[in-house]
């Protein structure tokens, strides 16, 4: 699917509403309806966390890669860890922003650019609506998901679920 | 008129005995009971009226019927992602909600079989009822099988009756007034799909879905086959299928496949796609892929 | 053929069905046994029916996993007893060999019977016997050529049909002291044979056509359902023409009887080898379909309710092929009744059970579900044999004594004759 989307942001406190990136505009985009949008519901920040720079404005930036022991310790990174701390997808001047590994910066609400630097072709397949949840309209406006509502940043594999029950087996009459 | 290559002239008896003929055979075709799928479009609103009203008084229900008929330019298909399918069962719970399945005895339209990593697809090997804590489990896949709406479907082929056969989109649907209930699409059905009513179904009234479609999910008797629609009470109207919007891991892609910008032609162009059974020559519109 | 003016024709008639009523109602003391067991499996049978439609077919032990059993394997087994008449009239009239040819006339009556049995056990098949006129055109609709049930439908009817007239009229001219019109009867009874061949191998089509079934989509399954047939049926009228000879004036030649037993040991042995190679084929090929070919006989995955019925059905098929194959043993009468109850019983088992079952089991998508009849089956299929029995014990207690020339037209009018004039 070469569609344009264009992301229409609910949410005031995120500062890229105000400079919203056509993300991913193929050739074909023109084949589409203007009309058509892509609704993106807000991220799923935890209760009362967002904008960060509530609190970090007032915070010195400290660069160095450490373990977090004052604040955010119920975070445990499990992506490539190895590699990766907070500031290497977090903005460190602008808190509210994430960053591109090229310096780029871009709002929580297009995080799922930040995913498709290493994840492309899953970043392709869900431009496609292949990837990730669907709902809405299959011939009209049709539910979008950010990648994190279905994988936590910081440890996006699935967790295990509980199935529902098992259906019955077939009993004979009496049984 | 003609007979046998004779001409001979309308006589005023032979005009008044063909008319009572016509007329005879009007009373007999047009005012009787009908198949659905030939009812002219006024005696389908009449059905459908009646229908509701025997709902409201047998159920205590105001369910409605909605007769949408298939839009210009539209074949469903449906694309289910193997890779990503972890057996939660969410699928066939909404699906058992949304489309009115019976509660006891117990009806299904979605089955999840639960397969071997190192025996790839082999049904012999498959287990429906696993139940463990937690899925997915370790070395194991799971393959969701419903109604694969085939394009040379075996079911409506073999209908005595005809009171099975296939949508101008795609979608197999069954006439629940006019099966007979004698299982021939169920022997001939390679996916195990169709199902029967072999009690009279049950469903706790507060759970009824009254937004239903004549063709679909509107509350079945007993001693009739049923079966997935696609969801055609929502597909018609332009949503997805309920198994679509519940499955937690997007497992499930359904669209247009005339429409070459949906989903499920990016899938079928550009991913490892398969369909079950494949030699059985079915031609199912239900594809299953590998997303990676 | 002097036709009758209606009043004369009713005359006759009401004389005829009078007659017919008398002889039913005689009997001896077996007779009477017979029939009143016969109601009584009748009766039970009927009871568990009406429970089956007010519950619905969850009586039965079929499931969406098995969703034909015994009463499709009945009507299976019961075509080929119907189509089995044509065995008999193949020498009879094709070769015009006359020491069956008396006994051509009950294998029809054995056939209508039959035939009534298959539509009975589908009735009480389907889920919705109260739509069965969806049917018949015009108000219902056939979906001919495309469903095989369909051609199912008419070919049974037509062939009914077909033996009710040949039977019927023989028998009313001989109560009339006339000879059958040469011109009606054989040319149908040349038309039953084809018919024959017919109706079951579009009943072997009906399992046959169906992809999804690997244990029916054999091409050998059509041949070997006729082979089989021409087991059961004979096997069945041996007893009956033995029955009738001890209690009727009915006589038929002992070289009829032992001619049927030689086409019987033929029959068997085709239909062995038929089962044999679709074995072979199965088992040293190995492909995946062997699944069902295994659970039959040797069962799967720890299920193995069917593998005794399976062998039993082989040996049974053995012995009665070994029985009929030496001339001295088939003239033996023990023997001979020994060969036609084993042949019964093994075609009845691989028929019905051992081709419905194994063809549904496992089923589409792997799953074994063990299915044996439930309780209520097993009385209405009872049922549903004791009306078919009772028709052709009645059907037979009329016909009989019409071919003897025991009951015609003439003793019933002098007989009516002085009852109206007692009356005056």
């Amino acid at each position: 699917m070469r569609l344009a989307i264009l992301i229409l942001l609910g949410i005031a406190a995120s500062g890229a509403a105000s400079d919203p990136k056509a993300p991913f505009a193929p050739a074909a985009s023109a084949e589409r309806p203007a009309g058509e949008r892509l609704d993106v519901p807000a991220p799923p920040f935890s209760e009362g966390i967002f904008p960060c720079s509530n609190c970090h404005a007032s915070m010195p930036v400290n660069r160095t890669r450490r373990t977090l022991t004052d604040m955010h310790t119920d975070i445990v990174l499990k992506h490539d860890e190895a590699h990766r701390w907070c500031l290497d997808c977090h903005d460190a001047t602008n808190r509210d922003f994430l960053h591109l590994a090229s310096g780029e910066r871009v709002a929580f609400t297009e995080s799922y650019l930040l995913c498709g630097q290493c994840h492309g072709e899953k970043l392709r397949d869900w431009r496609a609506g292949v990837h990730g949840r669907r709902t809405g309209n299959w011939n009209g406006t049709k539910g979008y998901l950010l990648c994190v509502h279905c994988h936590s940043p910081h440890q996006p594999r699935f967790r295990a679920l509980a199935p529902l029950p098992a259906p019955a087996r077939p009993a004979r009459p009496g049984d | 008129m003609e007979t046998d290559g004779k001409t001979t002239k309308p006589t005023r008896r032979m005009f008044a005995s063909q008319a009572a003929a016509l007329a005879a055979g009007w009373v007999l075709t047009a005012c009787g009971p009908k198949r659905l799928y030939e009812a002219p479009r006024a005696q389908l609103k009449k059905a459908i009226e009646d229908m509701e009203r025997q709902y409201r008084e047998r159920l205590g229900v105001n369910v409605s019927v909605s007769d949408a008929p298939p839009i210009p330019g539209v074949e469903f298909a449906y694309a289910l992602d193997l890779s990503r399918c972890i057996g939660c069962r969410r699928c066939v719970y909404a699906c058992v909600k949304e489309n009115n399945q019976s509660r006891d005895p117990q009806i299904q339209w979605i089955k999840v079989l639960s397969m071997e990593k190192d025996k790839g697809i082999d049904f012999s090997a498959a287990d429906p009822y696993y139940a463990p804590a937690e899925v997915p489990e370790e070395g194991h896949f799971y393959v969701p099988v419903q109604c694969q709406q085939c394009r040379n479907s075996p079911c409506t082929k073999v209908c005595p009756t005809g009171a099975t056969w296939t949508e101008k989109d795609g979608i197999v649907v069954i006439d629940y007034d006019w099966c007979i209930g004698c299982r021939y699409c169920m022997a001939a059905c390679p996916y195990g799909a169709r199902h029967f009513n072999w009690a009279e179904p049950e469903i706790p009234k507060a759970e009824i879905n009254p937004n239903t479609h004549y063709l679909g999910n509107r509350p079945r008797p007993k001693g009739v086959v049923e079966k997935c629609t696609f969801c055609i009470q929502r597909t018609r109207a332009g949503r997805y299928p309920a198994c679509v919007e519940i499955c937690p891991v997007g497992t499930r892609k359904f669209g247009n496949l005339l429409d070459k910008d949906s989903e499920i032609r990016y899938i079928i162009e550009h991913k490892r796609v398969l369909v079950l059974k494949e030699e059985l020559n079915t031609a199912p519109r239900f594809f299953y892929f590998y997303a990676t | 053929m002097p036709l009758d003016n209606p009043a004369q024709f009713i005359r006759r008639f009401l004389g005829f069905a009078r007659g017919s009523v008398r002889l039913i109602l005689r009997g001896n003391r077996a007779y009477r046994l017979w029939l009143a067991a016969l109601g009584v499996l009748i009766v039970s049978g009927a009871l568990a029916y009406a429970n089956q439609v007010r519950n619905g077919l969850a009586l039965t032990a079929m499931r969406d996993q098995v969703s034909w059993g015994f009463y499709i394997g009945n009507f299976t087994f019961l075509v080929g007893v119907a189509a089995a008449a044509v065995v008999l009239v193949i020498p009879a009239y094709v070769y015009d060999w006359k020491p069956i040819r008396e006994i051509v006339l009950y294998g029809e009556l054995l056939a209508i019977s039959a035939i009534m049995m298959c539509l009975m056990f589908v009735m009480v098949d389907i889920g919705r016997p109260d739509r069965f006129w969806h049917l018949i055109p015009p108000m219902g609709h056939l979906n001919f050529p495309s469903s095989v049930l369909a051609w199912d439908v008419l070919v049974l009817n037509l062939y009914f049909l077909v033996n009710f007239v040949v039977a019927t009229h023989i028998l009313y001219r001989a109560f009339h002291g006339r000879k059958y019109a040469k011109r009606l009867v054989i040319p149908l009874v040349l038309l039953s044979i084809p018919m024959a061949v017919g109706i079951h191998t579009v009943t072997a089509f009906l399992y046959n056509g169906l992809v999804a079934r690997p244990y029916w989509n054999s091409s050998i399954l059509a041949p070997q359902f006729l082979a089989s047939a021409f087991c059961s049926g004979p096997a069945i009228l041996l007893v009956v023409v033995q029955v009738l000879r001890r209690f009727t004036r009915f006589e038929i030649r002992d070289e009829a009887i032992w001619k049927i037993a030689e086409l019987m040991a033929y029959a068997m042995f085709l239909n062995l080898f038929l089962h044999g190679a679709e074995a072979f084929k199965e088992f040293y090929s190995g492909g995946q379909d062997v699944l069902y070919t295994r659970y039959w006989y040797l069962g799967l995955n720890g299920h193995h309710t069917l593998v005794p019925y399976a062998w039993s059905a082989v040996g049974l098929n053995l012995l009665a092929f070994a029985l009929f194959i030496v001339p001295a043993a088939r003239r033996n009468w023990v023997i001979l009744n020994i060969g036609c109850i084993a042949t019964y019983a093994g075609v009845y088992i691989e028929k019905g059970m051992g081709l419905i079952i194994p063809g549904l089991t496992p089923d589409a998508l792997g799953e074994i579900y063990e299915y044996y009849p439930s309780v209520t089956e097993l009385r209405v299929a009872a049922g549903i044999f004791a009306v078919g029995f009772l028709v052709f014990t009645l059907m037979l207690k009329v016909a009989v004594p019409i071919s003897l020339g025991e009951f015609t037209e003439k003793k019933e009018t002098s007989d009516l004759a002085s009852v109206a004039w007692a009356g005056h």
